[in-house]
């Protein structure tokens, strides 16, 4: 295996009194594509919530060699980690230019900037013609476009995304999939996907993970795991 | 009909100070769904910050622009020091802790510079502006002062990285920070611009009220007044809502109510509002499901 952009050492989370992972181990390759399938409740949107510190969290997470489980939020954005949240996120009463431009908040070479709110117009087409409406007023789908798009714009070296099927016509969804393997390839993006669609995830990924009520119980290449009883019984349906 | 428009033109010039004072109320709500009911005593205490630094000697726009400095810091100082520690508390400490805020401003105001009323200089002439029988000089001053004031600002927010961050950070902190935006400076950002909004109404109605510590406790009740009927979480609605309240009160009082009875109108408007349309002009309806 090659070099490792996340590594991820026995971590606990939760809420308040609830832990939703115990122990969870895992490792992100650079310049791979990951994606963590699980139920209902296994905790997947609670990892990518304690990978950039929207929640407390105990063990050990090392991005890039460095630890950033002691850091905030803002400054985890900083080192090139962006979130798409599962319900997008959006700044729904801003614009779509304004939510483009919030995304390379941290960014201060301008010029770079500028010309990659063009690539998200062009991965996006439709972002454009929406430019200057607001946010809350777009469709799912295109919300989706710009919560990602958003993210691109920080020019993240780690994509996470949770869930950015969710609620999409299958057309949409095929169009976003396809995106993300566009970012991942030309842009070097490195992806962290969870999602519901486990076949697609599948197809798309490199590596997958399987997370059941907090802990990893399987892992490895997803050719091999699509290959898994265990997994064509409960995620894929046949 | 010429004392009628005076009453009109003085009524834009106090609504000109509600419209502020109003603006002030609803930044702060709008990012934490707070009233901060210190809001006037902040402007009060700014006002004698100026009256000090005027009386020291320093000229009238110099100490202007030093006291807006100074209340800048001074709402960035109590919301990092005071507000921040009780920010997730329940709605009722904090409500506690802003009236707290309202009674030990306005003591430590009477303790420094007493009681007595002071007379607060105007920077506007005496005389009528242009040979104008139905302004007075300082009102037409304190009108420009507001407009340049609210153009400032809404450029501010419209136009600036800072001022977007600044409104993303009001409407979703989560998302906020997801983009690196830092919420908690945001937050006290906030505080020092509405703090330094209040200090201008402080000072422009300070020659017309007189300096002393409970100068605003009326006029943050006409600004109460102003946010709630333009809407409490639009600020263009706050500033609408101002110069309404500002004009009605002046012609209520000129015409039908008698000056005496002046400040009920506010009262008459908060509840009017209240019970007809809570989410006054522009203010958005917040349906929640159960």
């Amino acid at each position: 295996m090659s070099r490792m952009l996340l590594e991820v050492k026995d971590l606990f989370a939760g809420y308040a009194a609830t832990e939703v992972l115990h122990g969870l181990s895992m490792k992100i390759e650079e310049g791979s594509i990951t994606t963590l399938l699980g139920a209902n409740g296994a905790g997947k949107t609670t990892t990518l919530r304690a990978l950039c510190k929207m929640i407390k969290v105990r063990g050990q997470i090392l991005f890039d060699g460095q630890a950033i489980e002691g850091k905030a939020t803002e400054d985890i954005v900083r080192l090139g980690v962006a979130h798409v949240p599962d319900g997008r996120g959006t700044f729904g009463s801003l614009s779509t230019e304004e939510n483009l431009q919030l995304g390379s908040y941290t960014r201060k070479d301008k010029h770079e900037v500028a010309l990659d709110q063009e690539k998200m117009y062009s991965y996006f087409p439709r972002l454009k013609e929406r430019r200057n409406q607001q946010a809350g007023t777009l469709s799912g789908g295109e919300q989706q476009m710009l919560a990602i798009a958003r993210a691109l714009m920080l020019r993240p070296r780690l994509l996470l995304l949770d869930e950015p099927s969710f609620g999409l016509a299958p057309l949409i969804v095929r169009e976003i999939f396809d995106i993300m393997q566009t970012i991942n390839q030309n842009d070097k993006v490195t992806i962290l996907l969870v999602e519901q669609n486990a076949a697609m995830a599948l197809d798309l990924a490199k590596y997958a993970y399987l997370l059941e009520t907090g802990k990893l119980v399987l892992s490895g290449l997803s050719e091999d795991l699509k290959q898994d009883q265990a997994v064509r019984r409960s995620y894929l349906g046949h | 009909m010429e004392t009628f428009i005076h009453q009109v033109v003085a009524g834009i010039a106090t609504g000109g100070v509600y419209a502020s004072l109003a603006l002030a109320l609803v930044m702060i709500y709008q990012s934490t769904h707070h009233i901060n009911f210190a809001q006037g005593e902040i402007a009060m205490f700014a006002t004698y910050m100026a009256w000090t630094l005027i009386n020291a000697g320093v000229a009238y726009w110099l100490a202007f622009i030093c006291t807006l400095l100074l209340s800048f810091s001074l709402g960035v100082l109590i919301q990092r020091i005071i507000i921040r520690p009780v920010e997730n508390a329940p709605v009722l400490n904090i409500v506690v802790v802003f009236i707290g805020l309202l009674v030990i401003l306005n003591s430590i105001a009477g303790w420094i510079f007493t009681y007595t009323i002071k007379a607060f200089p105007s920077p506007f002439p005496k005389e009528p502006p242009f040979g104008l029988y139905f302004i007075s000089s300082h009102e037409l001053g304190s009108i420009c002062v507001t407009m340049v004031l609210l153009l400032l600002l809404y450029s501010f927010f419209k136009f600036t990285p800072l001022g977007l961050a600044m409104r993303a950070a009001a409407q979703n902190p989560d998302s906020s920070r997801l983009v690196g935006i830092r919420v908690g400076w945001m937050l006290a950002l906030g505080w020092g611009l509405a703090a330094a909004i209040g200090s201008v109404a402080g000072m422009m109605i300070a020659p017309v009220v007189f300096l002393e510590p409970n100068m605003m406790s009326g006029i943050l009740l006409y600004a109460f007044a102003a946010a709630l009927v333009g809407g409490i979480d639009s600020p263009g609605g706050a500033v609408l809502g101002g110069f309404i309240v500002g004009i009605l009160e002046n012609i209520l009082g000129a015409y039908v109510i008698g000056t005496e009875l002046k400040l009920s109108v506010a009262l008459v408007l908060i509840i009017v509002v209240l019970t007809i349309k809570p989410a006054g002009l522009f203010g958005k309806v917040i349906v929640s499901r159960v």
